[in-house]
């Protein structure tokens, strides 16, 4: 378990946390920025001295301002990435990699080591230098160095930030691999939900210093209570699929989940992958018969569950299909003209290509 | 003015100038980390205390020197009675007052580099298991070497040309304190020394360009060893 009951006050900003977090699987910290999320992190690694209150990992006593004690970064074994990396630029990566390793009681272990380098891909850049890599290089080697310390935690404050797209997607990878050859419970800050999508278990929800909400991933990214903290164009529905199989022709793979069939841009996975797919609001259209010639392929039977009033225009459909619930954002014109009801019988339609690498997590491991 | 003589000078000249270097290393590096890091009460007197010998006239720091380390006050007593060192009108003066000269310039460029230096690099190491002494010795310490090799050429080149400080602290003494640049103000002093001078100045004139090209040397050696290859 990991206990946050603290507060940080900087100038105008203020953050009170009180959550209790599972002290394993990946817990993503999300919200806006400025919503405290590298603050919360700070102060469990203990950077930030200004917290105040508790926090407690597992049976050590991190922070308990009350009886004046507070635990030296050092001595706290936390893993940090941080956004910009920050490797030692006057030693090479070996050394950069090994600074952790060797500041641990136990010394470095030749296993550990040699599954990390492995995993991370990193034997390649052991002899170069940290301003010779990559941007996506350089993360993967911060990754590794702080894997290698082993600590009782992981933190990443976003550590795709300042990658491009097709640098995201690889370290991401690399997250998943690592998540499934090393169980180290890892906190991960971030702002997009796509990240979490594909690497999250549980989720603490931050917004202007306060935690919204904290529990299991795949229940609070649907709850329609909170949808106004993941941002309206954000706001949709996570389904766990299962790869049936590829259509080679068309360059498709075919998605089953309760309640339905997605087909998708074709995955490099092999079948039988256990991966999510997030379905945007936006990208999910309604029809009260199956349309004829529509090109639109994904067409789920389903029925309303529960219709929310957004802001503007909006309306937030929630369709229950199997033990699936999915979100259809619509316009309040369109809810009247369809005379659309909770109980309806209703076709949600899905644009296969809406659903890319970017909202499908997929190298989960094969059942 | 025959070889022997000159060759004395420039000997004494570069034993001066690389001991007050060598001494200003450790202080240097200390006071620049304090200076740049620390909040403490009186760190503007500090400051303004390592910075003086830049603003006041030499001869002032000399006289001060004196006034400090003179035979009759305590510290000059107890420095003879402790460690029978005894630094006015001797070569260890004329060490002490190039020192006192040349820190703050150290100190500066000392200073300059750690200031450059990123702290999260510091961070990072800290959550790596470092404690704030190994982070030191380990990450700002090697980080700080381009700033330190370049304020120690700059106090190694200070040092040779120093003289208002010298003169006053230490005197004018053949083989003890006198150094080139007291060598070329004493040669312009006698009626015949203008060719002595001449030679002398020479010399000076080649040290510098020497020095300058180490400052060169060395400013691309730490700067291309920090620098990722």
């Amino acid at each position: 378990m990991i206990e946050l009951k603290f507060s940080v006050s900087q100038g105008d900003f203020s953050l009170e946390v009180a959550a209790v977090l599972p002290k394993a699987g990946v817990t993503g910290v999300f919200g806006r920025s400025g919503a405290g999320k590298s603050t919360l992190i700070n102060a469990l690694a203990g950077i930030s001295t200004t917290a105040r209150g508790r926090i407690k990992v597992g049976d050590e006593v991190f922070l308990d301002s009350e009886r004046g004690w507070q635990l030296p970064i050092e001595r706290r074994r936390v893993g940090y990435v941080f956004q910009d990396a920050r490797l030692f630029p006057h030693m090479r990566i070996e050394s950069n990699l090994r600074y952790g390793a060797r500041r641990r009681s136990g010394g470095e272990s030749s296993d550990l080591w040699q599954g990390v380098i492995e995993v991370l891909d990193l034997q390649p850049l052991l002899r170069r230098w940290p301003g010779s890599l990559s941007g996506g290089e350089r993360q993967r080697v911060a990754i590794g160095r702080a894997l290698l310390s082993q600590p009782q935690i992981l933190l990443m404050d976003e550590p795709l930030a300042s990658l491009d797209a097709p640098r995201k997607t690889e370290i991401l990878y690399y997250i998943e691999r690592l998540r499934e050859a090393y169980p180290v419970p890892l906190l991960y800050v971030t702002h997009s939900l796509d990240e979490l999508v594909r690497i999250a278990d549980h989720l603490l929800l931050l917004s202007d210093g306060k935690v919204m909400a904290c529990g299991p991933f795949l229940d609070l990214v649907g709850d329609t209570a909170l949808q106004p903290y993941l941002g309206r164009f954000e706001a949709g529905s996570v389904l766990e699929c299962m790869l049936e199989q590829h259509d080679e022709t068309f360059g498709l793979s075919v998605l089953s989940f309760s309640g339905g069939e997605l087909r998708v841009p074709k995955l490099d996975a092999p079948c039988g992958t256990r991966l999510r797919a997030r379905l945007r609001g936006r990208d999910v259209a309604i029809a009260l018969k199956d349309p004829p010639e529509l090109s639109i392929t994904n067409r789920v039977q389903g029925e309303v569950l529960a219709l929310s009033y957004r802001d503007g225009p909006y309306v937030d459909v929630l369709i229950g299909a199997g033990s699936s619930k999915l979100h259809a954002l619509i316009t309040r014109e369109s809810c009247a003209r369809l005379n659309i009801r909770v109980g309806l019988s209703v076709i949600a339609l899905i644009k296969a290509v809406a659903l890319d690498s970017r909202t499908v997590g997929y190298s989960r491991r094969a059942r | 003015m025959d070889v022997n003589a000159v060759s004395q000078i420039v000997f004494l000249s570069l034993r001066i100038a690389a001991l007050a270097t060598a001494g200003c290393v450790i202080p240097a590096v200390g006071l620049a980390w304090l200076l740049a890091r620390r909040r403490f009460p009186g760190r503007t007197l500090l400051d303004a205390l390592v910075h003086a010998p830049l603003v006041l006239p030499p001869v002032v720091v000399g006289y001060c020197l004196l006034g400090l380390f003179g035979s009759r006050t305590w510290l000059g007593e107890w420095l003879i009675r402790t460690l029978g060192v005894h630094l006015p009108f001797t070569t260890g003066g004329a060490v002490m007052a190039a020192a006192v000269m040349a820190l703050p310039l150290m100190v500066r460029s000392i200073r300059l580099g750690l200031e450059g230096i990123d702290r999260g690099l510091e961070t990072a190491a800290r959550t790596l298991g470092a404690s704030p002494l190994d982070t030191f010795l380990t990450i700002t310490l090697p980080l700080m070497l381009p700033g330190i090799v370049a304020g120690a050429v700059l106090a190694f080149a200070a040092s040779l040309g120093e003289f208002g400080a010298t003169i006053t602290f230490a005197a004018n003494i053949p083989d003890e304190t006198r150094t080139l640049t007291l060598a070329i103000y004493t040669a312009l002093q006698s009626p015949d020394g203008e060719a002595s001078a001449k030679v002398l100045v020479m010399i000076s004139i080649g040290l510098a360009i020497g020095t300058l090209l180490l400052a060169e040397v060395s400013n691309r050696v730490t700067k291309n060893w920090l620098r990722a290859r």
